[in-house]
């Protein structure tokens, strides 16, 4: 794969800050989503939740090659995104319990989180639904003359859907300041990515359209950085989208109801050995940018915050009846049927 | 008052729009170099570049979800479909995307975005090219729905839409680009949600939309050659309805005949009946009575078309009905 040997080239780029920001960015993930996974369990969160476990460095890694001004939109496994963004994970949490005080005042839940303040544009519920409002985001960008772009998730199911083949077709027509990445864990729900076309090798979809596609180790936050980076210079000097194909691995089943008795445990346990937070802490090591200490007093700072965070849930109200009539309409007043 | 045609009128809206805020564009199928596929947006192209007016490849799913991404971040798309036929490939970003936005975002992301195009039966175009779907869109919370029926309430209802942060869905009709009626120059709105009363009357209230409205008035001239006073009530948007408009009338005719070219079941005619029925109910002398297109899909064959689109004559015979 071309940007693992760009990885290695160029594997001192990044600075001690960069490591310790994906260190306690992608702990913060696995954490807060482990302590939902529990709180599933408990029936304190209710309805589907997808879980991000394995897949952080894909949001971790794209964080830091991006600016604050540029956008972000994905799929319903979107707890991850606005955690690595800077969001405060008290809302994102209380979001999960349907709390008003959650980031889309409880309409939402697990499947859509929105941050307007890290411009997160949402978490979307229908496979693929969201592949047309990314390029639709950057269209906006471009039309308004800024140099920001959109960076547009999605898993290896949509792919399969028109919405990915329409909208990769005018993004690449309008040159869009768009990247789409695939986050590629190998399974649409329960069906592998073999069992869903004859084209396996997801990049090469793109080419199709004349993009620029790239396949990517996404359990290497470094590599996902590299990927982002020159994807987004491509977006900003007007050369249009890329699509990135990041390889990842979910840990766990596509939702909290899904035992995932598809896969085999070695397999599993094969993607853990690449654990993209194992690796970085490898590196904080080896290159002496944090000591053990050092380590375990983030760690220890993570565990706090999502405890906060599960606080902070648990003691928001949740949204009075008179809320279920807000945000349906921007207007004031619109007479809604009400008998 | 000059007249134009409801093409010219449509135009009109978007180019006063377009000069007045530039975050609003046009984008669809033909739009821009072929001046329009029913020649709405003719010389648009050429006035605004084709930034702002913006030909699409045949793909409704995805321009429909661009113009909707756009809107979440500051623009105000106006998108063609060169017939709402064609907008159930991309009805998914409508329904799941454009009207839930705000709401599953607690607010954050409002859609600001005009879809339109024509609806319904257009000549001998059999069934794929033949429905209407306002009472679909309708249906569902989240959007607004406007069907205008003359070339004034047009343009007036247009620049009102443009200007709406919410998703509007904005129907017309082939059969309708080409009538003429007068149309102020410059900017007037007419407000999305209110009904028009298009003929006073005193005996019956005619209850329509679009360019079905037209077999109403038609009705309505036969029945005063009867000596019967007709009152027609355009309710201009279906979402929301003007409920109060339409029951206002009833109270003074206490006769309903409703007038409309969608399919009977689950439409605007069964919600406005069960409206008079709760709300007006000792108001009505006689059962509601309603014309719709026949329970079947539109052919081609025109003794076929014939049977099944809501005419002047089935209107008259709803309305003798109510009058016995």
């Amino acid at each position: 794969m071309a940007n693992l040997k760009e990885t290695t080239k160029t594997k001192n780029k990044f600075t001690k800050e960069t490591y310790l920001f994906w260190y306690e960015k992608m702990q913060l993930m696995r954490k807060f989503e482990e302590k939902a996974g529990q709180l599933y369990g408990q029936q304190k969160i209710k309805g589907f939740c997808h879980l991000y476990i394995g897949q952080e460095a894909c949001a971790a890694g794209a964080a830091t090659a991006l600016t604050k001004d540029d956008k972000w939109i994905t799929a319903y496994r979107d707890h991850g995104i606005p955690l690595a963004l800077g969001s405060d994970p008290g809302a994102v949490m209380a979001e999960l319990y349907g709390k008003i005080t959650g980031s889309s005042k409880g309409k939402g839940g697990s499947m859509h989180i929105f941050d307007k303040s890290v411009n997160f544009l949402g978490g979307h519920g229908i496979v693929g639904g969201q592949i047309p409002l990314g390029a639709g985001i950057a269209f906006a960008e471009k039309y308004k003359g800024t140099k920001n772009l959109c960076i547009c998730f999605m898993g290896d199911g949509a792919v399969r859907q028109g919405s990915f083949h329409e909208t990769l077709n005018m993004a690449m027509l309008w040159k869009l300041p768009v990247i789409f990445v695939i986050e590629n864990n190998g399974y649409a729900m329960g069906t592998s990515v073999k069992r869903t076309s004859n084209v396996i090798e997801l990049y090469t979809l793109g080419e199709s359209y004349d993009m620029p596609s790239f396949p990517v180790d996404a359990m290497s936050v470094e590599a996902v950085h590299i990927a982002v980076e020159e994807a987004a210079e491509r977006a900003r000097s007007g050369q249009g989208p890329t699509l990135l194909e990041f390889r990842t691995y979910r840990y766990k089943g596509h939702s909290m109801s899904d035992p995932a008795k598809y896969r085999t445990k070695e397999e599993v346990e094969e993607y853990k050995m690449k654990d993209p937070i194992e690796q970085v802490k490898r590196k904080l090591m080896e290159l002496k940018y944090a000591t053990q200490e050092q380590i375990e007093a983030i760690d220890l700072t993570v565990k706090e915050t999502v405890e906060a965070a599960v606080r902070f849930a648990e003691e928001s109200p949740f949204p009075d009846p008179s809320e279920a009539f807000k945000d349906v309409y921007a207007e004031e007043g619109y007479p809604f049927i009400d008998e | 008052m000059r007249e134009i045609q409801f093409r010219e009128a449509l135009r009109e809206a978007m180019v006063e729009e377009m000069r007045r805020d530039k975050n609003v564009f046009l984008m669809g199928e033909e739009v821009a170099e072929y001046n329009g596929a029913y020649k709405v947006s003719q010389g648009m192209l050429d006035e605004f570049g084709p930034d702002r007016v913006i030909d699409t490849p045949i793909a409704e799913l995805g321009f429909a979800g661009i113009g909707i991404g756009a809107a979440m971040n500051g623009l105000r798309p106006i998108v063609e479909f060169m017939t709402f036929n064609f907008s159930l490939v991309a009805i998914d970003q409508i329904i799941n995307g454009a009207a839930k936005m705000m709401y599953m975002s607690g607010g954050q992301y409002n859609v600001p975005i005009v879809f339109r195009g024509p609806t319904g039966n257009a000549g001998q175009l059999s069934s794929q090219h033949s429905q209407n779907f306002e009472n679909w869109y309708a249906n569902c919370p989240g959007l607004k729905v406007v069907v205008p029926s003359n070339p004034y309430d047009a343009k007036g209802l247009l620049i009102s839409s443009i200007r709406d942060n919410d998703p509007v869905i904005f129907m017309e009709s082939e059969l309708m680009y080409g009538d003429k009626g007068p149309v102020p120059e410059g900017e007037y709105l007419i407000p999305i949600g209110v009904a028009d009363i298009k003929r006073a009357g005193t005996d019956v209230t005619l209850v329509s939309f679009g360019k079905i409205l037209k077999v109403a008035m038609a009705a309505a001239a036969e029945l005063e050659k009867e000596g019967i006073s007709a009152e027609v009530v355009d309710l201009r948007t279906v979402r929301p309805i003007d409920y109060k408009a339409v029951v206002e009338s009833v109270k003074k005719t206490n006769r309903l005949v409703i007038v409309e070219e969608a399919w009977p079941l689950a439409s605007i005619s069964s919600e406005i009946a069960y409206h008079v029925q709760r709300y007006a109910f000792d108001y009505l002398d006689a059962p509601i009575q309603r014309v719709t297109s026949k329970d079947l899909p539109l052919p081609y064959a025109p003794t076929l078309i014939e049977v099944i689109l809501p005419n002047v004559k089935r209107t008259l015979q709803a309305v003798k009905t109510v009058m016995l």
